[in-house]
């Protein structure tokens, strides 16, 4: 037998004993659901859902049905992996770069963070960042107040809601703009201007243009609550400060090993040519070192959106809380629910691992 | 060597034949007076051990004491189970659990009985393969809140935020209640009651709700019980009761008649301490309860004394409302969990 065969049989082989096993499981279960007179069924999706959603960016109300349920849930997942990434990814890199400096205060003081917070279990931090948050904050009718309009207390923090439909467009369209600038930004020939330096000051003039057009709804104390306005609710912040510092000790040990993985002779080649400190790492060794850093801050913005899972136990309305626990409850659909989580999940790690793949290979060809 | 094998097998035929014939023997004898108890029991017997499931920490129904005991309701009447089927109280495996897993749990076959404060509903009975065997606590969903807010009743709630537990019936009810009133009532959903009254009391929400046995429990827990009150009414019905898994109609029978047990124990004035009297009372009712009479612990697939036990090991309905409830405990009238002849629900199917 030749070698390719051997490795053919083998692969077989494997690919026998996992079908098996799947097959084995599925008939598991539908004998037991028979056996409990119950059935494989997504029509309750359906269904109308008669809970509240504490906390939502996209319409939601009783009448929906439990399909909408895991939409809602699932944005609400999305946002606050969003924030954590941009969170965990800023001060990942601020401990990596004062870990490194040869300040010994900046050192000591990133050693020590990093240590602390990557050797207590995450969901410790993020309850006790949630128990710490509702204690800081004061009371409703003790608020803080900024400006008159915006207003900090232990429900959450109440902004301005701006609207408006030239808001809508002037915001819209500025993002547009800076979005496929930024990515068509060497075929317009333009590569001798850096792009971090004019797409932000533009994005920042559109957002300012857009909100000097725009209704403002301004939140006001009504009987127990706040009405008007958006509000971020503590539970939110203490998730994403809770995961987001977790993470960002691993994302720094990364970003560090990555730079350490640097030849010492770019930096010294940069010294030489005359380049600043700041220059030359953020022009010579950071871009390099991403080619190193990618592939470990893809399997941590993963694990980021894993970890949004933690959520359920601090009250944050997200996938597990919404669709596997209260909709699980609901329907007693317990299969289905948890095969559609998992889908999600599945969905959403797959396509940030796809982009975070395409970004590692635009680097690898554009450097060799 | 051959003639050893056949001794052997002359010895096994026989051996066979014997058998066979107390098989046939005893199966006669059990098929009149005891059929098999059915697979749960079968099972609890063979592991010697009862897994009970209960809730995580309410007391009232379920909650350790400083010892690590779990003490309440629910759990006495795993207790009273346990002795009834296996003879000894101690031989529980609890397994709490929360309002999100239970029923789970139950149908994962992890437990042989959910006795948890859980409310009987349509769903539950139709869409979860469960059966629902008996209510063994008559509550109704109320609210606990802050005294400061200035509310007197459920319907001046119009904007206020309330902390409870996910997975539960509650969050539906005030959703159904706020439709019925045109109320805004916010809910805030935590794993666990003792998370959601930690929340509260932080400020986070302006008050608590849950079913009223629970509430009295929670309310006990509270840091500063003087600053929270509950309000007068209750905005639904939640029969709590015992859960099985469907397809075992012997150990449905078996959870059902102790519960029956326990309370009529209770109407026929037989307690913990006077039961081993009342073996030689008149009453016809008393002596089939406690097995002198009658044959109904081994038409359950028991043995006779098997209510007797539990009586001796948890006291009879009644002595246990009183231990976890009463007014040297939580302190909440008895109400509609009275017997029926003194104005209560609990009316029992005659033990005849």
């Amino acid at each position: 037998m030749t070698a390719k065969r051997k490795a053919w049989a083998w692969q077989g082989a494997a690919v026998l004993a996992v079908a098996t096993l799947a097959w084995w499981f599925s008939r598991n279960l539908s004998a037991n659901l028979a056996a409990r007179g119950m059935e494989i069924d997504f029509g309750f999706l359906a269904s109308r859902a008669g809970f509240d959603i504490p906390f939502r960016l996209v319409d939601w109300d009783g009448s929906y049905p439990y399909g909408w349920a895991l939409y809602v849930s699932g944005v609400n997942t999305l946002f606050a992996s969003a924030l954590i990434i941009v969170l965990a990814s800023l001060l990942g890199l601020l401990l990596a770069l004062m870990r490194l400096s040869a300040n010994p205060l900046a050192a000591g003081t990133s050693r020590t963070i990093v240590e602390v917070v990557r050797n207590t279990p995450q969901l410790v931090q993020i309850v006790f960042f949630y128990i710490a948050v509702l204690q800081v904050l004061p009371q409703m009718r003790q608020s803080i107040i900024w400006f008159g309009t915006i207003f900090l207390n232990v429900r959450g923090l109440y902004v301005p809601a701006p609207s408006g439909t030239l808001y809508n467009w002037i915001l819209g369209t500025t993002c547009a703009v800076v979005v496929l600038a930024a990515i068509f930004w060497r075929r317009l020939g333009w590569q001798q201007v850096p792009r971090l330096v004019v797409l932000p000051p533009v994005l920042v003039a559109g957002a300012v243009a857009a909100c000097l057009t725009a209704a403002w709804d301004i939140p006001s104390l009504k009987g127990f609550n706040f009405t008007g306005g958006t509000r971020v609710p503590p539970e939110l912040l203490a998730l994403v400060l809770g995961i987001g510092i977790y993470t960002s000790v691993f994302i720094a040990e990364n970003i560090r090993a990555a730079i350490e993985g640097i030849h010492r002779g770019q930096a010294e080649a940069a010294r030489s040519l005359g380049l600043s400190s700041n220059h030359s790492m953020f022009l010579v060794i950071l871009p390099q070192a991403l080619r190193i850093l990618i592939p470990p801050l893809t399997s941590q913005y993963l694990n980021i959106i894993k970890s949004t899972t933690l959520g359920a136990a601090i009250a944050y309305p997200e996938v597990l809380q919404i669709f596997a626990r209260t909709v699980l409850n609901q329907s007693g659909r317990a299969v289905e629910v948890m095969t559609l989580v998992l889908g999600v999940f599945l969905v959403v790690n797959l396509l940030t691992s796809a982009a975070m793949n395409a970004w590692n290979r635009h680097l690898t060809l554009q450097g060799r | 060597m051959r003639g050893l094998t056949g001794l052997l097998r002359r010895g096994t035929l026989a051996a066979v034949a014997g058998g066979v014939a107390a098989i046939l023997a005893g199966g006669v004898a059990l098929a009149q007076l005891a059929p098999p108890p059915g697979p749960t029991v079968e099972a609890i017997k063979k592991r010697g051990m009862l897994n009970c499931g209960i809730d995580t920490g309410v007391p009232g129904f379920a909650a350790q004491d400083a010892t690590g005991r779990w003490k309440g309701i629910d759990v006495d009447y795993c207790r009273a189970l346990a002795t009834a089927v296996l003879g000894d109280a101690e031989k529980i495996k609890y397994t709490p659990t929360t309002a999100a897993a239970r029923f789970t749990v139950l149908q994962s076959g992890e437990i042989d009985v959910l006795i948890r404060d859980s409310t009987l509903t349509f769903t539950r009975s139709t869409a979860l393969g469960l059966d629902q065997v008996a209510v063994n606590f008559y509550a109704g969903q109320g609210f606990l809140v802050r005294k400061s807010i200035g509310v007197s009743k459920a319907a001046e709630l119009q904007g206020a935020t309330i902390c409870t537990v996910t997975g539960a019936t509650l969050e539906l009810n005030i959703a159904d209640f706020a439709r019925s009133t045109g109320a805004k009532i916010g809910t805030l959903l935590f794993d666990k009651a003792e998370e959601a009254i930690a929340a509260m009391e932080a400020g986070r929400c302006d008050g608590y709700t849950d079913d009223s046995g629970s509430l009295a429990g929670m309310r006990s827990t509270l840091k500063a019980p003087g600053d929270w009150m509950v309000l007068p009414e209750l905005i639904s019905k939640e029969p709590l009761g015992i859960h099985i898994r469907s397809g075992d109609a012997r150990w449905q029978k078996i959870v059902f008649w102790l519960d029956t047990a326990l309370k009529s124990a209770e109407e026929f004035g037989v307690t913990k301490a006077n039961a081993d009297q009342m073996k030689t009372s008149k009453d016809p009712f008393i002596l089939r309860l406690l097995g002198v009479e009658g044959d109904f612990g081994k038409m359950l697939g028991l043995d006779n004394e098997w209510a007797l036990r539990a009586i001796k090991t948890s006291g009879n309905y009644g002595e246990m409302y009183d231990t976890h409830f009463g007014p040297k405990a939580l302190d909440l009238p008895r109400g509609l969990n009275n017997l029926y002849n003194k104005g209560g629900l609990h009316y029992t199917l005659p033990l005849r």
